[in-house]
């Protein structure tokens, strides 16, 4: 493995050669999605040009070889995350899928009165699932707040604490505000009232290294495409003995090991969980990114990217007007920004005409959104293909935005 | 006679046909959004705003005595309130007939659109959409 250099990395994401409206393209928006290595790209291809057959099934050798990739898949994401058994890895749609497999199937033991314990920068797909489960069992759903920095405020978090409290769930990077949590400190705490975490890794797990044992969590979720993976395909991580005593979320193929008129017994770990055909290549591929991860130099990559990120806010600071939305201490190289009272739309309009690609809106954290009493924001969400050189033209095309605005 | 809707649409075709780039384009959008006034201010409320757009649209509508519909219109980004004011100058007095009959041909022409029915984001569709409610409403 060679030390990390930016331009080498570059060379594996082929769509980073791409121009958008005539001007070479500036991907600013890795927290929505995050492009894809050649590596990754191929083994979809090789999936289907040579490999494609159901899994778990045929004694035919396509299906074998396809359940052979797929569940070595699952082998390279346990290791990647460094869980004690691959069978605590399932194979889900991806972030949102995860954290509703465990609002259903945990919140299926739950009783009226019971609390889940959420924090006010989640988000939605981290809101909504509770409130559902809320509606359907009678549970009560707790919010730690957020502070104007960007921050949780611990303080009241340990207030909001108690037996009843389930399960904490719980953001570990900010999509929005870039904040990252002090997740470790959290997990102790609400594992001392007896709680579960779950810990939703959508936006840390393409930035920091990741361990679930070290870091205690009952559960974690992520997204594929978010971390150089495909669309359609994410994970659950669940420790075995808790997702052992859980009910299935959906019924089908796979899932079973007995099925009668009168009687249906599940599937063990991880099966019990992936009712019907799952999205193999997406799993495969998955895999590869990871595998991919693993071939670089990761630690001078989440480097350099940290350096962008801290670059960025510097140059950020220069423009007049500017207003940061989250401003912790710590933080990933995710920023929210504002101009004076210029609408994000106008500036992600115009960004978009020089070929930068940034996020704006509302980020699918309303409540986030109402707190800070703004319509949403223009988020710049950088990887660790990007470069200074980008940081410094986003710079120009931003001031060049907000001169014709002003 | 006022002009037609096809008539100030080959108007602004021919304008926009000026520009070299798109920023040559958004600047004149801006330049037309910075002009926009006249939204009444009683007319603020969430009952005129249009959903779909990333930015706020408000939008009323009015018949006039003479048969013709006159609307109004604002937004919170000027971009959007560029392309309000594009919209307006096509639309308003115009008969409801002549409005809900209208084939946007422009957006497409100029590049402000690649296709109508798959972009949420700038709201035009839901602007577009909202403008010949009123036109039928109101015909």
């Amino acid at each position: 493995m060679s030390a990390f250099n930016v331009n080498e990395i570059r060379a594996d994401f082929p769509i980073l050669n791409e121009s958008v409206h005539g001007k070479p393209l500036i991907y600013f928006d890795n927290g929505a999605t995050s492009q894809k290595p050649n590596a990754v790209i191929e083994r979809i291809s090789r999936y289907y040009t040579h490999e494609n057959a159901n899994v778990h099934r045929g004694v035919h050798f396509l299906s074998d070889q396809a359940t052979n990739a797929y569940e070595q898949a699952r082998t390279k994401i346990a290791r990647y995350i460094n869980a004690e058994h691959s069978q605590e890895i399932i194979f889900t749609k991806g972030t949102t899928d995860s954290i509703n497999t465990v609002a259903f199937s945990l919140g299926e033991t739950l009783k009226p009165g019971d609390e889940i314990l959420i924090s006010g920068m989640e988000h939605h797909s981290n809101i909504v699932p509770w409130q559902m489960l809320c509606e359907r069992k009678g549970t009560v759903l707790k919010v730690i707040p957020v502070t104007p920095a960007g921050t949780l405020d611990l303080e009241a978090f340990e207030g909001l604490l108690s037996e009843r409290t389930k399960l904490l769930s719980i953001i570990h990077i900010s999509n929005t505000l870039g904040t990252i949590n002090p997740v470790e400190q959290l997990i102790q705490k609400a594992h001392t009232v007896g709680a579960k975490v779950l810990l939703d890794a959508a936006q840390s797990i393409q930035h920091l290294p990741i361990d679930v044992q070290s870091l205690g969590c009952d559960f974690l979720s992520f997204s594929g495409h978010k971390v150089f993976g495909p669309t359609g395909i994410g994970i659950l991580y669940g420790k075995k003995a808790v997702l052992d005593e859980l009910p299935p979320y959906q019924g089908g193929g796979d899932m079973i090991e007995q099925v009668s008129f009168e009687k249906t017994t599940y599937n063990g770990l991880p099966l019990k969980f992936e009712a019907g055909t799952p999205n193999i290549s997406g799993a495969i591929a998955l895999g590869a990114a990871f595998d991919y991860l693993s071939s670089i130099d990761l630690q001078g990559a989440f480097q350099h990217e940290h350096a962008l990120g801290t670059y960025l806010r510097a140059r950020m600071r220069e423009i007049p007007s500017i207003r940061f939305i989250g401003e912790a201490p710590e933080t990933c190289s995710t920023l929210s920004f504002l101009i004076g009272d210029l609408h994000p739309f106008d500036l992600g309009t115009l960004l978009d005409k020089q070929g930068i690609a940034v996020r704006t809106g509302h980020h699918c954290t309303q409540p986030l959104m109402k707190q800070f009493n703004i319509p949403g924001t223009v988020r710049a969400s950088l990887a660790f293909y990007n470069t200074t050189e980008e940081i410094d033209q986003f710079i120009v095309a931003l001031e060049r935005s907000i001169h014709l605005l002003s | 006679m006022s002009k037609s809707i096809n008539q100030i649409q080959d108007e602004i075709i021919e304008e926009f046909a000026m520009f070299d780039d798109w920023m040559e384009k958004y600047e004149y959008i801006i330049e037309l959004g910075k002009e926009l006034e006249g939204f009444p201010e009683q007319e603020r409320k969430e009952e005129n705003i249009i959903s779909g757009c990333q930015s706020k649209v408000w939008l009323t509508a009015e018949k006039r005595e003479n048969g013709l519909i006159h609307f109004h219109a604002d937004s919170d980004a000027i971009i959007t309130k560029g392309m309000v004011s594009l919209m307006l100058r096509i639309f308003n007095d115009q008969l409801g007939s002549e409005i809900v009959a209208a084939d946007m041909n422009f957006l497409t022409t100029i590049g402000l659109l690649e296709n109508l029915s798959q972009t949420r984001s700038n709201g035009l569709a839901a602007m577009i959409k909202q403008i010949k409610t009123y036109g039928f409403l109101l015909q």
